[in-house]
């Protein structure tokens, strides 16, 4: 018992860098899974990784005008980002163009941007790469941006709560009594970009998408109201942000990717067995009804 | 009356589409003839050399220029225009430029070609670091970081004057067989340079018997200065995985700071371009400092002091020394 103890948390007491990705994978979890059972709602769970991309010329004009520095980098992302979010949401709300459509429409374009002004400087430096942090480099600046934002976003949540969900669930609804569904929906998106540029900066895409959405998407199969899935998000992002950790510093392997194939893990389990609407339940519940079915020809 | 501007509309089409051929067509045969011999260097440290041997003489150009990162570049037309243009290209070879094959394709390159490390006695990548390793920890941490595996060999030669004065040496009998009117000239300016490399060789060697044996150690992120430590004795711990492209594993980081406290490792190197947020994160936790950045594979720009090869030597070696010395 006490040999599994020391093996769970020797890792973290020995070194600080683990001390530090923990907590920063934490405060990632607890702000991301929750906005990423709003994506799965509204079915708008792509937009993280495309995110990624379309944050590019903003990063390569932060590059043009102050050379490498991250903060500017930065910011110009998060400019970038929240331009192409907003100009998305509005030409769905405007057009008959669905969200998803108009937001691919807008990142690639904002890709294409990227990429032409990144070679116009001439030199090839992958500005992306530099950028974007990894979960083991975190210092005590990119550890309070990623617990602000993740404290911020959850205040946030919790104001907007009930109009975002009327607003992902029955728009319609909540248009005709008035209520301010555009805005609590641009706020999202404002929140989302913000978890997401921050994130990048000091976690990476990978992790941050990672954390975002798998959570969010195994969460649904083991609770049903969408307020419990955020909390059941948040939980599986901090058990597979562990887990991990723990496995890249025992297995050798990079730390991101091992986070992220941790939380798949726990994904592909809750769609086996999960109880609500798992494969497992949809087995036996066919069975079931086959039974009964039987049972009623018989008698 | 409907049909002279149909035909006046389509002659002019056809009038406009043929100019913009002719403007397209290459130009090599409207440039005014210049006695100058137009050669490409495939980055700067060789453009720089190539500068020396040559001097007026020529018109050089750099593929990758100051600063510029010559592991992962891509070509653009410019270039291929530029090296379709050359009478001599001059490369470093053994695997460094991996991008030129292609770009000879496309270019249609017709000249001399003259591979500058000749002659040189190459090593292989990831020797010393296993050699390092081997009684530390069995497991070896050595993952491809975009630029080479363990087993490739080490394309950075120019680390070690010696081949720096085979480099010289290769480059002015290119430049003497493309223009044997002035191959002399070449010649004599190449063996002036040689010395200077030589003078800057002995120069450093003599600081570096002042540092005792046990410290004449440094780490870099890039393992791009493997002949600078077979040559002169340094111990080179290059922490492999940390480049911008390749995200350790938590293990492997953890091994490495306790390699950084159980060596006393000082000071610890930067490459340009690489991510430094790992950098200063194990800087933190150890109590090493970072000793600035080095010059591996890339010149500044001119007029810097890192902007030509001995320059970048020099400075390279400054840093180095300050670090050592602790």
């Amino acid at each position: 018992m006490n040999l599994w103890l020391e093996l769970l948390t020797q890792p973290f007491i020995d070194y600080g860098f683990m001390r530090r990705a923990l907590a920063g994978a934490w405060a990632l979890s607890f702000a991301a899974g929750p906005l990423g059972v709003f994506l799965v709602l509204r079915r708008l769970s792509l937009m993280g990784d495309a995110m990624a991309h379309a944050i590019l010329p903003g990063v390569a004009v932060g590059f043009l005008t102050a050379g490498l520095s991250l903060s500017a980098m930065t910011l110009g992302g998060l400019v970038t980002g929240v331009v192409v979010a907003l100009l998305a949401g509005l030409v769905s709300r405007l057009t008959p163009l669905r969200e998803d459509a108009s937001f691919a429409a807008f990142y690639l374009v904002s890709l294409g941007l990227g990429v032409l002004l990144v070679s116009l400087r001439g030199t090839n430096m992958d500005l992306i790469h530099v950028l974007f942090g990894t979960v083991l480099g975190l210092n005590d600046a990119a550890l309070l941006l990623v617990t602000a934002v993740s404290s911020v976003t959850l205040l946030a949540l919790a104001a907007l709560f009930r109009v975002l969900v009327i607003e992902c669930l029955d728009p319609l609804f909540l248009r005709a009594e008035g209520g301010a569904g555009a805005w609590a929906h641009m706020a999202f998106l404002l929140l989302l970009v913000l978890n997401l540029v921050a994130g990048f900066q000091v976690l990476g895409t990978l992790m941050v998408v990672g954390i975002m959405m798998l959570p969010a998407t195994a969460a649904r199969f083991w609770v049903r109201s969408v307020g419990s899935q955020m909390i059941l998000a948040a939980a599986l992002g901090a058990a597979s942000s562990y887990a991990g950790l723990l496995v890249s510093y025992y297995q050798d392997v990079p730390a991101s990717p091992a986070i992220i194939l941790a939380a798949g893990l726990l994904y592909f389990v809750s769609v086996a067995i999960g109880p609500h609407g798992g494969i497992l339940q949809l087995v036996r519940q066919s069975r079931q009804r086959r039974a009964r079915l039987l049972e009623s020809m018989g008698s | 009356m409907r049909r002279r501007p149909a035909r006046s509309l389509s002659a002019w089409s056809a009038a406009a589409v043929l100019v913009l051929c002719g403007a397209m067509l290459p130009r090599a045969h409207a440039q005014a003839p210049s006695d100058r011999i137009r050669v490409v260097a495939t980055f700067s440290i060789l453009a720089d050399m190539v500068r020396e041997v040559g001097g007026d003489r020529l018109d050089i150009q750099a593929i990758v220029g100051p600063n510029g990162d010559a592991h992962a570049f891509e070509p653009t037309p410019r270039d291929a225009r530029a090296l379709g243009a050359a009478q001599v290209l001059v490369r470093n070879g053994l695997g460094f430029e991996g991008w030129l094959p292609r770009l000879l394709d496309a270019a249609g390159f017709k000249g001399l070609d003259v591979v500058a490390s000749d002659g040189v006695r190459p090593r292989v990548l990831g020797d010393e670091e296993q050699a390092l390793e081997a009684h530390g920890h069995e497991t070896h941490d050595h993952e491809p970081h975009g630029h080479g595996h363990a087993g490739d060999v080490d394309p950075h030669a120019w680390q070690d004057l010696s081949n720096g004065v085979i480099y010289v040496r290769n480059i002015a009998r290119g430049l003497a067989a493309a223009d044997p009117a002035h191959a002399d000239e070449y010649r004599r300016r190449a063996d002036a340079y040689a010395l200077r490399l030589q003078d800057e060789d002995r120069a450093w060697r003599n600081d570096l018997e002042a540092v005792p044996p046990a410290r004449r150690v440094m780490m870099t992120t890039h393992d791009a200065f493997g002949y600078l430590g077979q040559a002169y004795g340094i111990r080179i711990v290059s922490v492999l995985g940390l480049s911008s492209e390749a995200e350790p594993a938590a293990g492997a980081l953890a091994r490495i700071i306790d390699q950084i406290r159980d060596r006393g490792i000082r000071a610890m190197f930067l490459e340009k371009a690489v991510n430094p947020t790992l950098m200063r994160r194990i800087t933190q936790e150890t109590g090493a400092r970072i000793g600035g950045t080095l010059y591996s594979d890339t010149l500044d720009a001119p007029g810097t002091p890192a902007g030509t090869y001995l320059g970048m030597f020099r400075w390279n070696a400054r840093l180095i020394l300050e670090a050592m010395r602790g």
